[in-house]
C-alpha cells in the first residue's frame, strides 16, 4: 500500500519516535495495542453471527486514536471515564483481552460488572478505568470531579474522558467544561468523532460541524486531529496531558475518527451509509496506516510485524476460550453490592421467588 | 445540654466533620462566602477555604456528577442542592449513575457522597419551592433517603450519611430550619442510618410520618389524647433502608396504622409503607391502612388559602385518627 509518512522522514527509524520522544520500543507497543483491540473487536463479531455472544457494540476505527491519546496518560495514576467504544482504549491503560472478552460473555469472572451490564460497559478500579453506563455523557462529570479531587487533594494527577462527537451534544458536557474551565482542573475532554451518531451524520446532530470549535467558548484549547494518525493523536494528548498537569487547565481534542461497522450488532448501516463512503473510509483505516508508518521508518518489519500478529491471535484465542469456559454469575449473588453492606431489601416477596424466599408471616 | 435549632445543628455537624476529615467538601449554589440561601453553611467558607467550600455555577447536574467522580477519588463530597425543587436536572446523575454505581461495577466502585437539600411547604414557596420529592429517590436501590425531624437527629444523621460509604439523600424540611429548637450535644456523635424512632408510645393507632409531618403527629397525638385515643408515633428518619421492624412491631401492637406524608398522595412514599403493613401485619389489623397526604395536584399552590388547603397540618391529622380510631 502506498501511504506518504507524516514524519516525512523515509527509512530514519529512530527520528519517527524522536519527533514524538518514544523509543522505537514503544512504537512497536503502540502498534500492538492497536492491532490487539482490532483483532478482539473482530473477534467479538465472530461469536456474535456464531450466536456464542448476543450484542457487539465495535470500536473499528477508533483504535489509532484511543491509543494513541491514552498513551501518553500515566497508567496507574491517571484516570479515564472512557465510553462503549473503549476497547482499544481500556487495553492501554491495562486491562487484558480476557477482560473484554469475558465481558461479551457476562460471566461471573468478568471484571467489569461480574456480568450485570450489557458488553461494552467496561470499568476497572485497579486500571483507573471508571465503569461505563448506557446514558452518553454522563461521564464527563466523573472525570471532571476525579480530576477536582486531585487538585484539591494535590496527587498531581490528570482525568480524561472520551466520548462520541453525538454524545458530546449532551448537557452534562457544557456544565462540566464550564466548570472545569473555570477552575482550570486537570482534565482532558475527548471527542473521538466518526460523524454519525447512531444513523444521524454530523451535519445533522452538531452546528457548525466542528465540536473543537466550541472549546472557545470556555476559553480553553479545542484542537482538531486526525485520529487515523496514531502519532499525530499521541502528541495532541501528550500536550494537553501536560497542560493539565502543569495546571493550566483542560484541553478538547476532537480526533476524526472511522466508524468501520454498524453502530451495533443490531444495526444496518448500509440503511443510512452509502456503499462508496463505507469503501472510502477503509483507505483511512488506522490500522494499516500506522502498520505502514513503522514499516517506512524501519520501526517495523515484515518479521516482526508478523511475530506481533501470531502473538495476538495467541493471545485471542486463550481470551476467547477462557471466556467460553468461565460460569454465569450464581442469582445467588444478585442481591449484592446494592450498598457496601448486605441488602436483603425491605420487601422480599412471600411468594414467587422460588426455592429460599423469604417465608410468609402466616 | 446546648439547645439548637434544626439548622445550628446541621451546620454544626458540616463544621465538625470538615474539622475531623479533611476529605470532605461542600460543593453547591451559594455555598461559599453567602453561607447558602438558607445559610446552613454559613461561616464555614471563611474556615476551610475556597477548596473545600466550593461555589458551583447553577447546575445541578454537574454538582452531583462532579460529586461522584470526586467521591470516586478519595473525598467526601456533601453536595447542596439549594432547593430540592431544582434537583431534577441531577436526576440522570442520581439514578443512572449514583445509585448502580457499585451494583453496576459489582462493587469496583462505591460513592461516599451526601447530597443535601430543603424540602416541604407551608413556607410561600408555591410549586418551585415548596415540593417533597423523597418518593422518586427512595424507589430506586442503592440511593439511601434519610429525613431528619429534630436538631439531634439532624447532626446524627448526617455525620452517619457523610461517613457512609454509598451516595445518601439527606432532606431537611425548611419550614423546621429555625421553627424547631431541641438538644443537642456537644461533639461528635451520630445516630444510624436505618433506624426509626417511636417518638410517643401509644396504644390504639399507630401513625407513621417523618421530617415536618413527625412533629405535625405529635400535635395530632396530644390533641386526640384529650378525647382518650392513646397514638404512637414513629419517626422514620430514614426512609430508605426502611426500618420495616420497628413499624410492624408498633403496628401488630396497636392493630391500627395511620401513614402521613406531605407529598402527593398518589405513589407517595407512604403508599410503600401501606403495601408492606398490609402485606405482613394483615392478622393484626382492626381496621383499614389508611393515608393523610398531600392532594394530587403537581404543586403546592402559593396563595395562603390555597397552600393552607394543600398542606397537611395537625389537625387533619387528628381528624384521620379519629375515623380511624373509630373502626
Amino acid at each position: 500500500m502506498a501511504v506518504t509518512p507524516r514524519s516525512g522522514k523515509v527509512g530514519q527509524a529512530s527520528h519517527l519516535g524522536d519527533a514524538v520522544g518514544l523509543s522505537d520500543d514503544e512504537l512497536r507497543e503502540m502498534y500492538r495495542h492497536v492491532a490487539l483491540a482490532r483483532a478482539v473487536d473482530e473477534r467479538m463479531w465472530i461469536l456474535n453471527r456464531a450466536g456464542r455472544i448476543p450484542f457487539v457494540i465495535s470500536g473499528q476505527g477508533h483504535e489509532g486514536a484511543q491509543v494513541g491519546i491514552a498513551w501518553a496518560l500515566e497508567k496507574g495514576k491517571d484516570w479515564i471515564a472512557p465510553f462503549y467504544r473503549s476497547i482499544a482504549t481500556c487495553l492501554t491503560f491495562g486491562m487484558s483481552a480476557r477482560d473484554i472478552l469475558t465481558a461479551q460473555y457476562a460471566t461471573a469472572s468478568d471484571p467489569s460488572s461480574g456480568g450485570r451490564q450489557m458488553p461494552g460497559h467496561y470499568g476497572s478500579h485497579e486500571h483507573n478505568l471508571v465503569s461505563v453506563s448506557s446514558p452518553v455523557a454522563t461521564q464527563l462529570l466523573h472525570a471532571v470531579g476525579i480530576a477536582l479531587a486531585a487538585k484539591i487533594r494535590k496527587t498531581g494527577q490528570v482525568a480524561m474522558t472520551t466520548m462520541g462527537e453525538g454524545s458530546s451534544n449532551q448537557g452534562d458536557v457544557h456544565e462540566g467544561l464550564n466548570f472545569a474551565a473555570i477552575h482550570k482542573l486537570p482534565f482532558v475532554f475527548v471527542v473521538e468523532n466518526n460523524g454519525y451518531a447512531i444513523s444521524v451524520p454530523l451535519a445533522r446532530q452538531v452546528a457548525g460541524s466542528s465540536v473543537a470549535d466550541r472549546a472557545a467558548g470556555y476559553g480553553i484549547p479545542g484542537v482538531t486531529v486526525d485520529g487515523a494518525d496514531v502519532l499525530a493523536c499521541y502528541q495532541a494528548s501528550k500536550d494537553a496531558v501536560a497542560r493539565a498537569r502543569s495546571g493550566e487547565g483542560p484541553t478538547l481534542i476532537e480526533a476524526k475518527v472511522l466508524r468501520l461497522t454498524a453502530h451495533s450488532s443490531d444495526d444496518q448501516q448500509t440503511k443510512y451509509r452509502s456503499e462508496e463512503e463505507l469503501t472510502a473510509e477503509k483507505a483511512r483505516d488506522p490500522l494499516p496506516l500506522f502498520r505502514a508508518q513503522l514499516i517506512d521508518a524501519g520501526v517495523l518489519t515484515d518479521e516482526t510485524e508478523a511475530a506481533i500478529a501470531a502473538d495476538i491471535k495467541v493471545v485471542v484465542d486463550d481470551a476467547t476460550e477462557y471466556a467460553e469456559s468461565q460460569p454465569d454469575p450464581d442469582p445467588a449473588t444478585a442481591m449484592k453490592w446494592v450498598y457496601a453492606e448486605d441488602w436483603p431489601g425491605e420487601t422480599p416477596p412471600a411468594w414467587g421467588m422460588g426455592p429460599g424466599s423469604v417465608e410468609s408471616s402466616h | 445540654m446546648p439547645t439548637k435549632t434544626f439548622i445550628e445543628a446541621i451546620r454544626d455537624g458540616l463544621r465538625e466533620e470538615m474539622a475531623r476529615d479533611e476529605s470532605v467538601i461542600i460543593l453547591g449554589e451559594d455555598v461559599g462566602k453567602k453561607g447558602g440561601v438558607f445559610l446552613a453553611t454559613d461561616g464555614l467558607w471563611a474556615e476551610f477555604g475556597d477548596e473545600r467550600v466550593i461555589d458551583t455555577p447553577l447546575t445541578e447536574s454537574q454538582i452531583i456528577g462532579t460529586s461522584i467522580g470526586a467521591s470516586i477519588n478519595g473525598l467526601r463530597p456533601v453536595a447542596e442542592i439549594q432547593f430540592a425543587d431544582f434537583i431534577f436536572p441531577a436526576f440522570n446523575q442520581l439514578i443512572s449513575e449514583a445509585a448502580r454505581m457499585r451494583y453496576r461495577s459489582n462493587n469496583g466502585y462505591g460513592l461516599p457522597m451526601t447530597v443535601r437539600a430543603p424540602y416541604g411547604g407551608g413556607v410561600h414557596g408555591a410549586l418551585y419551592h415548596s415540593q417533597s420529592v423523597e418518593a422518586f429517590f427512595t424507589h430506586i436501590p442503592g440511593l439511601k433517603v434519610v429525613i431528619p425531624s429534630t436538631p439531634y437527629d439532624a447532626k446524627g444523621l448526617l455525620l452517619s450519611s457523610i461517613r457512609n460509604d454509598d451516595p445518601v439523600l439527606y432532606f431537611e424540611h425548611k419550614k423546621m430550619y429555625r421553627s424547631v429548637r431541641g438538644d443537642v450535644p456537644d461533639g461528635d456523635f451520630t445516630v444510624p442510618l436505618g433506624k426509626a424512632a417511636v417518638t410517643h408510645p401509644g396504644t390504639q393507632v399507630t401513625v407513621i410520618a417523618y421530617g415536618l409531618m413527625a412533629h405535625y403527629a405529635l400535635e395530632a397525638a396530644d390533641r386526640v389524647a384529650e378525647e382518650g385515643i392513646s397514638v404512637e408515633v414513629v419517626d422514620l428518619r430514614t426512609l430508605r433502608p426502611l426500618d420495616k421492624e420497628t413499624v410492624l412491631e408498633s403496628v401488630r401492637k396497636t392493630g391500627k396504622c395511620l401513614i402521613v406524608y406531605e407529598d402527593n398522595r398518589f405513589g407517595g412514599y407512604g403508599a410503600e409503607v401501606a403495601a408492606i403493613v398490609a402485606e405482613e401485619a394483615f392478622d393484626y389489623l382492626d381496621g383499614p391502612v389508611t393515608r393523610i397526604a398531600g392532594p394530587d395536584v403537581p404543586g403546592v399552590p402559593y396563595n395562603h388559602a390555597l397552600e393552607d388547603w394543600f398542606m397537611v397540618d395537625p389537625e387533619k391529622i387528628a381528624d384521620g385518627i379519629r375515623r380511624l380510631a373509630a373502626y
